[in-house]
């Protein structure tokens, strides 16, 4: 069928420039350059690009640029090109259209409505380089109260502790690296953030693809192990390999939706991590079918609390969605130590675009919901929340803590500091960056040495920025900030939304 | 989640959040001898620049010992609103016998200074808890709390300046000096504990039931400061019941310190290191394991009671005089040791001010290094 499609790309290439090195033609997995031996020309097909910019960067003489093809159909505020591309797509392949990365659509971001406070006269700015400041966090329970006992008139040193404490694990930024499987992710980016993860003192979450065993020595105590519906790479070696378990109930990207890593990708090694026979379709189903209930979810906690012996935390990650405040209060009392919410722009390696585009609520607003609730009830104390899904900079952490998040999950952002330039073709298995693909020739790209010092930086360059803005505001540890919305003031938001929120308009 | 009650949508909380810094000073003697306020008057008036009239109080400890078994509850009435008055009287004479009460003495007009306008009504009631019914589970104290609370917030212009027993707080829109001289304190009473504050609100909101000292039964609080971790410490002790209903970071510090001294029970020395812990660093450097796991395990389970910002608090008790700053001491403290008598103040020339003889000592207290002064 002669497709209808408009490429979304236009490449140009400065001719005087290009001194035929193929460099583009080898870097790109989708084939888009071409060499003609006998004209002795670079050719490029624009209908295969999907503007990952990996040709651009690596050419070698800067003969190349690569941008969005600015064809037109007629101006149409409801028929976009986006739309009558779908179209065209769906009628040439009767299929549902997949995509990747997160919902790129306008929705509000909450984020970019929401400004800081900081020290004026009454109070001091504190100046981060030259005084300390605190960014160390502790996941998991936290006790109402302890007790303690004390002999008269002896000193502070001797008081003793007189219970015993739940499991917590300390991070020294509130930034943890969000799920993503062995699979989904090539080996390379895997290890890259495990490495990140155990160097900055965070932690990285395997996802539903088990855990290597080459990397379960080295890296177990900063791995968050997954536990999701597929149940891939699940013994009680696996969960004790780790820091904390978390049962995945649902993802930003896809609410509501299973998984599929196609037959083709499950290669020896995914194989043997997954626990599945080699060139199998891995089938996550929708629903986690031993979860029909909250009852259903408490069981499975304290199975896995019973195969951990009580030592890791147990987290249940969901998306947020339309009574996540109601939900995530169930999850408290069904034994959660960590409640995951990642909200509307979480990203995903493949999911339905129909999905990634529609369903879900915004992160900003589950976690002011969630935190708010669970205050409420009096509650809040018994989990730590982590925020996911759209966490973009310095400043969207700091504000999701400042409505009451623990600590934030980054997905895409670590995939950009690795490469990744959001062209949402991780679907397709054939990312140029080396990172959403397992074609040993493509994942080679990535060396987990350097990758791993480029997220490094991120950790870096966030927690210095954090510091910088906490200090502005006069606060030096950043439990000092958690659920302080105080801090916090709305920009162009209506009424509803600052009630929702718990923040006061700018100026109020 | 926000609420829907009969369509109703629950609105974001839209308190005022009130800023002021000060000048508190305190005294104890440590064998419990009662000593009048002369010198502790002249001290918070040595600090005068450190107020701006907006805001003076003082709280006594050792003030009743004739009427030490019962409560001691000051109360204002704003306007000398007679219906507020009598609705009090009422309120009073059904929760609990009161065995004696009157106004608070205080000077004539033209006697005083010019610059308090318009005092209210202040009377003293001493009264002991007749609960019935459901409230007989309650322990005294908690059903002392909870008739404060209703009365603050029930009866209209009526406020409860304090409730503990054999101690009071005065306190009053002007400067200290002239607050201590309308109720004639240098005259009329003794106590073995004094605590004083001049404020300098950066509003102008005259109300005589938002100056310091802040009371909770026999707890009061002074402070100086602006505590930047406001929100987070006001979320986290509305799970346990506390509503702030004043709006000022002193409120704030009151509550906490009544949760984990007098629910929780913990030590003082224990209470300082929530409020003001140690930096990371300096816990990770402590040689001694078990005092490692213990700051460590306070941090982390009282994380949202650590007082971030600028602060210093004398925090008074029977018995019990305690002085903290923030753990970068951000803002003054100074204590002073003559014989018997501790002092606590914002400047050090006040000290020697309040002192009739040469101190013992003289010294800085680390940030967050409390300074507890208990009866021997």
């Amino acid at each position: 069928m002669k497709s209808y499609l408009l490429p979304e790309f236009k490449i140009d290439r400065e001719e005087e420039r290009c001194i035929r090195c193929r460099v583009c033609e080898r870097q790109c997995a989708f084939e888009t350059q071409r060499y003609d031996g006998e004209l002795e020309r670079m050719f490029s097909d624009a209908e295969k690009c999907v503007g990952c910019q990996r040709c651009v960067i690596f050419c070698p003489a800067n003969a190349l640029s690569v941008s969005s093809n600015q064809f037109a159909y007629r101006l149409n505020y409801g028929w976009t090109r986006e739309r009558i591309s779908d179209l065209k797509k769906q009628a040439e392949t009767g299929g549902i259209i997949l995509a990747g990365c997160g919902n790129d659509k306008p929705y509000r971001i909450y984020f970019d409505h929401i400004v800081l406070n900081a020290s004026q006269v009454t109070n001091p700015s504190i100046d981060p380089l030259r005084e300390p400041m605190e960014l160390r966090t502790f996941l998991g329970q936290k006790l109402d109260s302890l007790a303690l006992e004390l002999e008269p008139g002896s000193e502070f040193k001797d008081v003793e502790i007189k219970m015993e404490l739940p499991p917590t694990v300390m991070i020294e930024t509130p930034i943890v690296f969000s799920a993503m499987s062995y699979g989904a992710i090539s080996y390379q980016a895997f290890k890259s953030l495990a490495i990140a993860a155990s160097g900055y003192g965070t932690l990285f979450n395997t996802g539903e693809g088990g855990l290597p065993k080459d990397l379960r020595a080295k890296y177990w105590k900063n791995a968050i192990v997954q536990c999701a519906s597929g149940r891939f790479g699940v013994d009680a070696e696996y969960f004790n390999c780790s820091t904390a378990v978390e049962i995945k109930i649902g993802q930003g990207a896809k609410p509501g939706i299973g998984g599929h890593l196609p037959a083709e990708k499950v290669s020896y090694s995914i194989a043997e991590t997954r626990m599945i026979p080699e060139g199998s379709d891995a089938i996550s189903p929708a629903p986690q079918h031993d979860i029909y209930s909250i009852e259903d979810l408490s069981t499975l906690i304290y199975a896995l609390k019973e195969v951990t012996n009580y030592e890791k935390l147990v987290s249940v990650k969901i998306a947020a969605v339309h009574n996540s405040a109601a939900i995530a209060s169930g999850m408290v009392r069904a034994g959660a130590d960590i409640i995951a919410l990642d909200g509307l722009r979480g990203g995903t390696g493949a999911a339905p675009k129909i999905v990634r585009d529609n369903v879900g609520i915004p992160i900003e607003l589950a976690i002011a919901s969630v935190d708010q609730r669970l205050r409420e009830e009096g509650i809040r104390n018994r989990s730590s929340i982590i925020a996911a899904g759209g966490i973009r900079c310095s400043a969207d952490v700091i504000k999701a803590i400042a409505l009451g998040a623990d600590a934030v999950y980054i997905g895409t952002a670590a995939l950009v500091a690795m490469g990744c330039t959001l062209c949402q073709k991780c679907y397709t298995g054939r990312c140029s960056w080396g990172i959403c693909t397992q074609d040993p020739y493509l994942a080679k790209r990535i060396n987990p040495d350097i990758a791993a010092r480029r997220l490094m930086n991120l950790l870096r360059g966030w927690s210095l920025e954090m510091k910088e803005m906490l200090g502005g505001m006069g606060i030096n540890a950043i439990e000092s900030l958690r659920g302080n919305r105080d801090h916090l003031r709305g920009v162009g938001l209506q009424e509803w939304e600052l009630d929702v929120l718990g923040v006061k308009g700018a100026g109020e | 989640m926000v609420k829907r009650e009969s369509g109703l949508r629950k609105r974001r909380v839209s308190y005022e959040h009130e800023i002021s810094a000060c000048s508190i000073f305190g005294a104890m003697n440590t064998s419990g001898e009662r000593f009048t306020g002369e010198g502790v008057i002249r001290a918070i008036a040595n600090m005068h620049v450190r107020s701006n009239g907006l805001g003076g109080g003082f709280a006594i400890y050792g003030l009743y010992p004739e009427y030490k078994e019962y409560y001691a509850l000051h109360i204002m009435v704003e306007g000398r609103n007679e219906e507020s008055k009598k609705e009090t009287d009422a309120f009073l004479n059904t929760n609990f016998d009161v065995v004696y009460d009157e106004e608070i003495p205080h000077a004539e007009q033209k006697q005083y200074s010019a610059s308090i306008e318009n005092p209210p009504l202040v009377w003293r009631y001493f009264a002991a808890p007749d609960k019935k019914g459901g409230d007989k589970i309650f322990s005294d104290d908690d059903y002392v709390v909870q008739k404060v609370m209703e009365i603050n917030t029930k009866i209209k212009d009526a406020y409860v300046f304090s409730s503990g027993k054999n101690m009071g707080v005065f306190k009053g829109v002007g400067y200290p000096e002239d607050i201590a001289e309308y109720y004639l304190l240098d005259q009329l009473y003794k106590g073995y504990i004094w605590t004083a504050h001049g404020r300098f609100p950066t509003n102008t909101q005259g109300w005589w039931g938002g100056a310091h000292p802040f009371s909770m039964l026999d707890w009061t609080v002074v402070h100086n400061g602006e505590i930047s971790s406001y929100g987070t410490n006001r979320r986290y002790l509305e799970m346990y019941g506390y509503h702030c209903t004043l709006q000022t970071d002193s409120e704030v510090m009151t509550y906490a310190v009544d949760l984990l001294m007098r629910r929780q029970q913990l030590p003082v020395s224990v209470v300082a290191k929530i409020l003001a812990p140690p930096v990371w660093k300096s816990i990770e450097e402590k040689k001694d394991e078990k005092e490692k796991k213990l700051l460590r395990t306070l941090r982390m389970v009282y994380a949202p009671l650590l007082m971030n910002g600028p602060f210093t608090v004398i925090i008074a008790h029977h018995g019990v005089m305690i002085g903290l700053t923030d753990r970068i001491r951000l803002r003054p403290l100074t204590a002073g040791v003559k014989g018997e008598m501790l002092y606590l103040s914002s400047e050090e020339a006040a000290i020697r001010l309040a002192s009739p003889q040469e101190l013992d000592k003289v010294w800085t207290p680390d940030g967050g290094e409390p300074i507890i002064g208990q009866i021997e």
